[in-house]
Parts: C-alpha cells; structure tokens; sequence
C-alpha cells in the first residue's frame, strides 16, 4: 500500500455495519487503507477524495468463500485478474479461490502463484484455498502448515468430495492447528454417478439421469459427525437441499463446528431452468425443486445456512453449447450475487439488508478469519458501496468475467455496488471506465 | 412454412390430442402404398433429407430410409462410424455444416437426451427425433398407438401397460405420452430399480407384479432390456428377471382375457419376452414395423408442408421418376 496513498471520503450513505451495530447515515473515513472515522460531521479533510454515497449502503467489503478462477491451467477461460476485477465489478472486495486448478493448488508454491498474481490487479483481494489432498487425489494429506503460512486460509478438494471418511477425520483434525476450515463438496459418488441434473419428474421426463437430494445429504451428515468426533471447523460448501438444511440444524443444535454456505443461484432457481437442456443451468449440486429452493431461504435467513458464497464457475462457451449431459458443471456469479441476493430475498422481504450485509460480509470474515467483515475503526479499508434500487438487466456480454455462461441472461435485478473499495483504494465505480 | 405438427418432431409430450390424430390418420393412405408393386409416389420430390445415426439402428434408420424412398425424397444416411463425428467433431459443428448444405430434414437418432432439441434450436431445417438417449422416441410411440388403434379401433379408455427398464426407455416416455393424450389408461410394471423414482408424477399406475399387469391389461408393450443393466447393478440377472417380469405363456394364459403382445425390438428372447409369445396369435410386433414406414412417410409429409386433407391424393399420384 503506498503510503502517499490519498483520504478517502464516502460521503452520505447508509452505513451498515452488522459487527458494530452500526446502521444510520454517516460519512466513512478510510486513511493509509484503514478506517480512519465513522460520524456525521467529518469534514473535508485535506486532500481527501470524496465519494457521493448518498442513497446507496456503505458495508464492510463483500466476501465471496468459494469462486474457480481457473488459473493456473485454464487463462482462457478465466484468470486470477479478470476473476478478482470481476469479483470487484459485483461488490466483492475479496475472494477466496478454489484449489482445483491445473495444476492443483496443494503446496506452497502454488499458494504464493496466486498471491503474487492477484498482487498485481488492483482489484478484489485473492485468499487462496490449499487442497485438502495432493492433487485432491483424495489420498494422502497436502501440507497444509506450508500452505496456511504462504497465504492459504483453508482446505478443501472442492470440484469432488473427500470420499475417504479417514482421510476427512485426519483433515478435520490436522487443520486444528492451524485454526482453518476445511471446506467439503458433499456429493456421495456412487450415488450421483453420471446425474447431470436433480433426480425428479423434471429429470424423468428428460431422460437425464438425476442426482438424488440423498447424494449430498449422506456426505453433510457424515461431515457433521466427523466434524463431532474430531472438535474441528467443517464448512459445507453450496448446500442445496432441505434435508441439508435439517441435518445442518441438527448439528449446530448440538454445538458441532459445522458451517455452511448457499449460493445465489441454489436460493433462487429451480429443476425447471433446466427445462429444454438448457446447460446454462447446468451445476452441480444441481437446481432442486421449489421447496428446497424455500427452505435455503429461511436457513439463510435464521443464520442455520451463514453465508452466501457464489461458487463462480466460468467455463468456455464451447463447453456449455453441448449436448447436455456432456457439458461441464457451473456458472459464474461473481457479478451478478449482489443482485440477486436483493432483488430475490429483500425485497421479496424474506431478508432485510443488515442480514444481507452479515451473510456476505460479517459472517464469511469471521468464520474464515479474515481481514474486513467489519467497519470498526482500525480495521481494514474494504468497503462495498451498493445502489439497493438501481436497475439493470443481465447482459453477459457487459460481464468482466471471461465467463458467459449465466441461466439469468435477460434477468431484471434491482442492486449494483456503486463503488468497491481495497485497502481503502476505489477498485470499482459503477459509472466509472470499466477496464478489462 | 409451418406444417400442422411445427418446424421438428422431437417428443410426444409436447404435441396435441389433434396433431397426433393427424399423423394417425395420415398414415393409413400411406400404408398402401407399401402394398404396392411400384412403392413410391412424389410427394417429396426435390427434398433431401440427411439420416443421421450417432447410435447403432437398424430397424429405424431402414424403416426412415424406406418411408424417405417411397415419399420420393432423396437421402444420404450417415452412421456415426463413417462421419466426422468419430473424429471429433461436436454436434453444433455437424448442425453448422448441414445447414450450410441446404438440407430439408434431418432424422436424428443420439445417445444424448436433447440431441435432438440442440439440433432443431440451431438448425433451419426440420429435424425428426429418431431417438435421444433415454428421452424420447416419437415415431416409435406413433406407430405403437397406430397398431393399438388398429387394433381395438380406439385408444379412448384402452388399458395399456408397459412393461420392463421403463428408467432407460425413450420409447416408453413416448408411449406414456401418447397414450395419456389419446385418452388410454397406463400403466407401467417392472423391478421399481428400472422404474423413474418420480415414476407416479406421469399419472401411471405402477404394478410391481407381472401378473397383476396381465390381468389388468389389454394390451402390453414390452421393452428390450438392455444387457448392461445387469453389470451396472440393476437387476442381479437376466436368469431372474426372466422368471419374475419375463411375458411367458403360462402367465398369459393365466389371464381371463387375450392380451395383446408389442415389442418395440430389437427382442431378446427368453429374457423380457418368450418366444412363444413374440410368435404367438395376440402377437402384432411385426405389424409394428409395417406401420413404422407408414407413420414415418406421414411424418414426413405432414412436416415438410403436405395438406393432410391431400394425403390420400398423394397416394393416388403415378409414382416413380417423370
């Protein structure tokens, strides 16, 4: 951070700031990348930019836990810059990345890689996330000591699950001393061997073999008690149905260490996306049905499910312009979480917007113990500034994403960061040159 | 120019009561035609239309090229074995080429569920589903509702049941369809492993005994059974699943009324159907495939603009070349 860095005044917003109860109009002072003051009549100091946030929130930065920037590997479907410009684009000042890269993040030196490289974007922060097995080979442990002192900040083998029940314990237990969450992508294999979309009438009548709700919840519930036996942190990544939901209150119920995220697409799409083989609503856990879709709300909502992460998934347009059941897995969402969040659960008023600055912001810092989540003087200068009213309709073609391959082309959304601030540097203007 | 049934042929469960009996009915002047010395008449004259097979077919790839000929169109077939497609080449790719070339209509069978829809959402030409993956499988549930309708002369209030891997079967899904929409009571039986799990939300009733599905049906489809679903667990052998669903004799004379016997093909006897019963007097399995090419030539007319009310017109034009 240059020291010469300037002030930065956000001027008139809502400040909202769920860690220090924070929630009334005041002017945000960052200084030297920090959080210099919060209060009504700061002044001009001198020299110090000034930002018009009147109308809009101003929120600790946005976190998003879970995102594939596919570098290194696969530059030309996605980067580490053009994922974290991407990431700003949306609100996110910081992402956590996937370790499911070619070749896989499981060492130190692919940790620092992804370091270095998002040093270089002045853009979202980039927290890489080590896997939990060599080549996430799901057979012996990566070394995740090395891997948490160059910057990783948890585990996880996402992309498949750790099948071994052994090998999920001893994780479970190694990452204790280094205070880190090991994240489990919860699918049981055998049972979703070659499902392309959610087991039901839809799937039926589409002749595409589905992926049983029970898949997922057999891997939660078996994470959930490991996670008992062991004391350690488990974080469940994109849970998508009800049952989830049932069996993750019951282990929070009994005090287990169990943390879970939704992605936006899980809490507002259905199995009918798929209708027609639309591949761009093909992810895996897949869409589930109206009631699942209900459920993630409230659990969100009652703090059962913590945080929304978005499981951003870019791929090339080739691979998704397939016959359905051979095309990949996933869509991106980094640009269009903020959105969504908004306009499909505060202001259907399932949630308002102190919860919706805690499950993205509040929350995913604090369980995964990084820096920002809050406004509280001296913590670090990530800052979202988001229009709750403005209106925009999906055009993947204006994404900063590499990725296209979004099911909500089209989609009216109410909801836009205005400004993205790192470090108490403006990375992201909503009406500002937008830099690829 | 949109024809009475759309652009494609691509499922059952889409069409209306009306666009079915439309195809029904215009299949039987066609049916004719194959009775003749001279099988042909020129209805799709100057039409080219492409066969193409990404899965191996015999029954309906001839049975396409058959009711193509005798419709006058003029036809390549390409088998996935003898194309670009075994080097490589992606199905929008192979979608681009043929419409470069002005075809008039693609018959498609894929191993894909929505092989078929991929290629009509990207193609101009019309496109006939000859089977994707385990979808659907629309001529074979039109020729299977023809042969019914023949049969008891209607399909309104008919007990149909289909029996065996309704889980994998494209020509089940198209039968369901069909024969819900024309007004017949289904029913589908078989080991609940080879049955959807969401299998009820169709509106079928679901038999778990071979027995009770003779005894209530008037008529059974019975469905080929993959060799493959045994090393892939879902049934533990063709031995047993011949003894507990197989359609024997003796299970059908048990029945207090004839059942008529239909086998999509290609028939693993001794296994879902015995011999007995395929070459039996309630047997119109052979009657199928000749109502196959006669429900094909309609389709085919009926989707490359023909006037239903002229269909029997058509049949009377000299045929052969000019």
């Amino acid at each position: 951070m240059p020291r010469s860095m300037r002030d930065l005044l956000l001027e008139g917003g809502h400040v909202l700031d769920p860690a220090t109860a924070r929630d009334e109009v005041a002017d945000v002072l960052l200084r030297d990348g920090k959080v210099e003051a919060i209060g009504r009549n700061l002044g001009h100091p001198d020299g110090a930019e000034r930002l018009d946030c009147r109308g809009a929130y101003v929120a600790p930065g946005f976190i998003d836990v879970h995102c594939h920037l596919r570098e290194p590997g696969r530059e030309d479907v996605e980067t580490i810059a053009t994922g974290a410009r991407a990431a700003a684009a949306g609100g996110f000042t910081a992402i956590c990345a996937m370790p499911n890269t070619e070749p896989v993040t499981d060492n130190q030196a692919a940790v620092g890689f992804i370091i270095r490289q998002a040093s270089r974007v002045s853009a979202a922060r980039v927290h890489p996330i080590g896997a939990i097995s060599v080549g996430q080979k799901g057979e012996s442990l990566a070394e995740f000591g090395e891997m948490v002192a160059a910057g990783a900040v948890a585990v996880s083998d996402d992309g498949r699950p750790v099948v071994s029940a052994h090998l999920m314990r001893t994780a479970l237990e190694y990452a204790q001393t280094f205070g880190i969450p090991v994240i489990d992508h919860c699918e049981e294999l055998t049972l979703a061997h070659g499902g392309s979309m959610n087991e039901g009438i839809v799937s039926a009548r589409l002749g595409l073999k589905g992926i049983p709700a029970e898949a997922e919840e057999i891997m939660v519930i078996r994470d959930i008690l490991l996670a008992r036996r062991t004391g350690g942190h488990v974080h469940l990544a994109h849970m998508s149905t009800k049952g989830s939901v049932e069996l993750i209150r019951w282990g929070k119920d009994r005090g287990i260490n169990v943390t879970a995220e939704v992605t936006p697409h899980h809490l507002t799409l259905t199995e009918t996306a798929v209708e027609g083989y639309r591949t761009a609503a093909k992810m895996n856990p897949p869409l589930r049905t109206a009631e699942d879709v209900e459920v993630l709300q409230e659990a969100l909502k009652d703090g059962t499910i913590d945080l929304v992460a978005t499981d951003h998934a870019p791929h090339h347009y080739d691979a998704k312009d397939r016959e359905f059941a051979d095309a990949p897995f996933g869509i991106v969402g980094l640009e269009t979480a903020l959105a969504l969040v908004v306009t499909e659960l505060v202001d259907s008023g399932m949630i308002d917007f102190k919860t919706l600055v805690d499950r993205m912001s509040t929350r995913p810092a604090r369980l995964f113990g990084l820096p920002g989540g809050t406004l509280a003087n001296g913590s670090i200068g990530d800052v979202t500034v988001f229009d709750p009213t403005f209106a925009w309709q999906v055009d993947p073609a204006t994404f900063l994403s590499k990725g296209r391959n979004t099911p909500y082309t089209g989609k009216a959304l109410r909801g836009r960061a205005r400004y993205t601030v790192v470090g108490g540097a403006v990375v992201h203007r909503a009406d500002g040159p937008r830099s690829r | 120019m949109t024809s009475a049934l759309g652009k494609d042929l691509l499922d059952l469960e889409s069409l209306t009561p009306d666009q079915i009996r439309l195809v029904l009915d215009t299949a039987v002047p066609f049916k004719e035609i194959s009775e003749r010395a001279i099988k042909k008449v020129p209805a799709l004259r100057g039409q080219t239309i492409v066969n193409l097979f990404f899965e191996a077919s015999t029954r309906t790839r001839i049975s396409f090229e058959f009711a193509e000929k005798r419709l006058s169109a003029d036809t390549v077939s390409v088998a996935s074995s003898g194309s670009s497609v075994s080097k490589g080449e992606t199905l929008v790719d192979t979608a681009r080429n043929l419409e470069a070339m002005r075809i008039d209509m693609v018959v498609i069978r894929h191993g894909a569920s929505g092989a078929a829809a991929f290629l009509a959402d990207r193609i101009e030409s019309n496109v006939i589903n000859a089977g994707d993956g385990t979808h659907e499988h629309p001529t074979q549930g039109l020729l299977d509702l023809l042969t019914l309708r023949d049969h008891f002369g209607s399909l309104e209030g008919l007990r149909v049941c289909i029996v065996g891997d309704v889980l994998h079967s494209r020509v089940a899904r198209s039968n369901i369809w069909g024969l819900k929409k024309m007004g017949a009571e289904v029913a589908v039986c078989g080991p609940k492993s080879l049955l959807p799990h969401a299998i009820a939300d169709f509106g079928v009733t679901v038999f778990p005994r071979v027995e009770e599905a003779i005894e209530w049906a008037q008529a059974l489809n019975i469905l080929r059974l993959q060799l493959e679903r045994m090393t892939s667990g879902y049934i533990p052998s063709l031995r047993e699943y011949n003894r507990v669903f197989g359609v024997t004799r003796e299970r059908l004379e048990r029945a207090k009324h004839d059942v008529l016997i239909m086998h999509p093909g290609p028939m693993n006897r001794g296994v879902e159907i015995d011999s007995d019963v395929a070459d039996g007097p309630h047997s119109v399995i052979l009657n199928q495939v000749t109502n196959g090419v006669a429900v094909r030539m309609a389709v085919l007319y009926l989707l490359a603009g023909g006037k239903p009310e002229l269909a029997e017109a058509a049949k009377g034009m000299s045929g052969g070349d000019r």
